[in-house]
């Protein structure tokens, strides 16, 4: 029989994140489909605004690491405080959100207390008993379906991928585990960018990606970066979307071309970007070549808009190809979408 | 400041322009004609191996080492244009490579050949290599080395490092477009990049040649090194079935696919 364990970090602001909640829904829906109960783990400055608000879980019991040494990511004192919960939990299965934090944190942690990881679960099954794990490989061309031997075994689920929990709040009693937090690193702090120049939205609705288009040459013989800038901050900001990009379109920077001044390869999707998760994309300027639609696996509804009707998204990418001009056809969206 | 030795592990992986296949192997899954897909050095673990070159040139009594368990033969081929881009001595484990391997077995066979690297001063050792491998994309393999190697300051998803004293500031990728800034008093430490900060190297031959010179014994010598998945069931490695049918929409004025995607959007 698994004894399992949720495992989770506070944020700043002493919540959860959706992620969080996301994992918590799997753990408390695998738990009932294996018949057995489960604890809960957390990891934060102060864990009571957390625990409480997820009180209702149906936890048998809630375990925390906390203090100021916890409050924030960092890979020495997290792992000690994983492994400490881990052990305080006798847990021979672990669920845990693929935050970055923990992302960062976990595989480490499943080495130290003796156990193995799989990172980045999509999917989570129960067959004669034994839990089922879907996983990706080869930046998401193709899935496995993985059980394994060795406990405890941890599980990072990844986000947008499971129901949230949603449930009462209560006051559940949380014992405190103690964990080592010497280290050599000092947290500064965060670096982001400021609610209006930010542009990528993890939890929007709609990705928008621009490809390496908006920066050629157009039929007139000449570039418009500055017109193709406005097009875009103008629909991201009206349509609350996400941005990614191309690796094109990104890299031109790097060879001194005139590029969209709000890109990074933060933005970059695909084999060597990040792989978001969306309802709904729209594709721009971009050919829709295979390294970068990997990085659209887990959009549900593609629609393109190119030039050219024999691009990448016309062979089974998109649902929808619109054989068009992007500057025509996103200078009327904003218009409509304004109005 | 003392230097920093810099091993960076990072091997190979196909091209992604290439089709890929799951298939159940002798030894279990592996990928269709797995041996005659071109390959590249796994893109993250080569901005590694770029931001290395980097440091040690910037940070005097520096080093780097690239440490590459893979098939021999594939790992040679792709050598001989990675090594054209930085100086490095070359450790090899001849291997698999394949996404289907453990990660922690891996780890083990890397953490080996660290141990065993002759003049390795592991309270210099910053140990480098990409987030997350093209193939398995665990973000696994890197954090066990460290462990195994007892090595607990970390960073992932590393975009920036800047020398400070004996340490340094390091930036990681955090949710929605930031970075945490954190700095480490010193080595030892492990750094998972990302694309890091700067553009790939141009191809230098003479580097080439100095490289493939001193790194071809190694090569030549490698030992056969067994990595498989030990306690891990794969009931299944399947390609997505979806291919979407495509709708064409084409000689429509611009106003009418607007509205058209307004209505989706909105919808
Ligand atoms: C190891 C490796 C890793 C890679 N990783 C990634 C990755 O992570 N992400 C990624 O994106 N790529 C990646 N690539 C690169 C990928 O193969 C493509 O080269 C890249 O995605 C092309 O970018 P693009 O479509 O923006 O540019 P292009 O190929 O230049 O396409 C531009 C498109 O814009 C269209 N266009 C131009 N003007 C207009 C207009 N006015 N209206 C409408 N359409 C217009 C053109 O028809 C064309 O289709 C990788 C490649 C390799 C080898």
């Amino acid at each position: 029989m698994e004894t399992l364990l949720y495992l989770a970090h506070t944020e700043a602001d002493g919540s959860l994140s959706k992620t969080a909640l996301e994992a918590l829904g799997a753990a408390a829906s695998l738990a009932s489909d294996l018949g057995a109960g489960f604890s809960v783990g957390l990891i934060g400055e102060d864990v009571t605004q957390a625990a409480n608000a997820i009180g209702g879980c149906g936890a048998e019991k809630f375990f925390a690491v906390s203090g100021p040494d916890f409050g924030q990511s960092r890979y020495s004192t997290d792992t000690a405080a994983a492994v400490a919960l881990i052990q305080a939990a006798s847990a021979t299965l672990v669920l845990a959100p693929a935050t970055s934090r923990l992302a960062r944190s976990l595989p480490g942690a499943a080495q130290r207390a003796g156990g193995r990881a799989d990172t980045q679960v999509t999917a989570l099954a129960v067959d004669s008993g034994s839990v089922v794990a879907t996983r990706w490989y080869y930046r998401q061309r193709m899935f496995s379906n993985m059980t394994r031997s060795q406990r405890p075994w941890v599980i990072t689920l990844s986000p947008g991928c499971f129901p949230a929990w949603e449930g009462e709040a209560g006051s559940p009693s949380v014992e405190a585990v103690s964990a080592d937090a010497a280290t050599n690193t000092t947290v500064k702090g965060v670096l982001a960018p400021s609610a209006d120049e930010q542009t990528i939205r993890p939890d929007a609705e709609m990705l928008f990606v621009a490809g390496a288009g908006w920066t050629k040459k157009q039929a007139d013989g000449q570039t418009n970066v500055g017109g193709a800038e406005k097009l875009i901050l103008g629909f991201l900001d009206q349509a609350k979307a996400s941005l990614g990009s191309s690796k094109s379109l990104v890299d031109l920077g790097g060879e001194g071309q005139e590029v969209l001044s709000f890109l990074s390869h933060l933005h970059q999707v695909g084999q060597t970007g990040s792989t978001p998760r969306h309802a709904k994309g729209l594709a721009t300027c971009c050919h829709g070549e295979e390294p970068h639609v990997v990085g659209w696996r887990f959009i549900t509804e593609r629609r393109a808009v190119n030039l050219d009707e024999g691009c990448g998204w016309a062979q089974g990418k998109a649902d929808v190809l619109y054989v068009a001009d992007a500057f025509e056809v996103m200078t009327k969206v904003n218009e409509l979408l304004g109005s | 400041m003392s230097g920093f030795h810099i091993v960076v592990c990072g091997s190979i992986v196909p091209d992604p322009l290439q089709t890929l296949e799951p298939m159940q192997g002798p030894t279990g899954w592996a990928l269709k004609n797995e041996m005659m897909l071109p390959a590249v050095l796994d893109p993250w673990a080569g901005h590694a191996l770029y931001e290395a070159a980097n440091l040690a040139a910037n940070v005097p009594n520096s080093k780097v080492w690239l440490v590459s368990l893979g098939p021999k033969a594939k790992l040679q081929q792709v050598m001989m244009s990675v090594a054209q881009k930085a100086p490095f001595d070359l450790v090899v484990l001849d291997g698999p490579a394949g996404g289907f391997t453990e990660a922690f077995e891996t780890a083990q066979a890397l953490a080996g050949a660290i141990e065993g690297i002759d003049g390795l001063d592991k309270s210099k050792l910053l140990l480098f290599g990409g987030w997350q491998s093209a193939s398995r994309g665990a973000s696994a393999t890197l954090q066990i080395v460290g462990e195994l190697l007892g090595i607990t300051d970390q960073f992932q998803g590393v975009d920036k490092i800047t020398p400070e004293g004996d340490g340094f500031t390091v930036l990681e990728r955090i949710e929605g477009g930031a970075y945490l800034e954190s700095s480490c008093a010193g080595a030892p430490a492990v750094l998972g990049w990302a694309t890091g900060s700067l553009p790939e190297p141009p191809n230098n031959p003479q580097i080439g040649m100095q490289n493939m010179q001193k790194n071809m014994p190694a090569i030549q010598r490698a030992p056969a090194t067994a990595v498989a998945a030990e306690g891990v069931d794969f009931k299944s490695v399947e390609l997505p079935k979806q291919v979407r049918e495509t709708r064409i929409v084409k000689d429509t004025p611009a106003q009418d696919i607007a509205k058209e995607l307004v209505d989706w959007i909105r919808g």
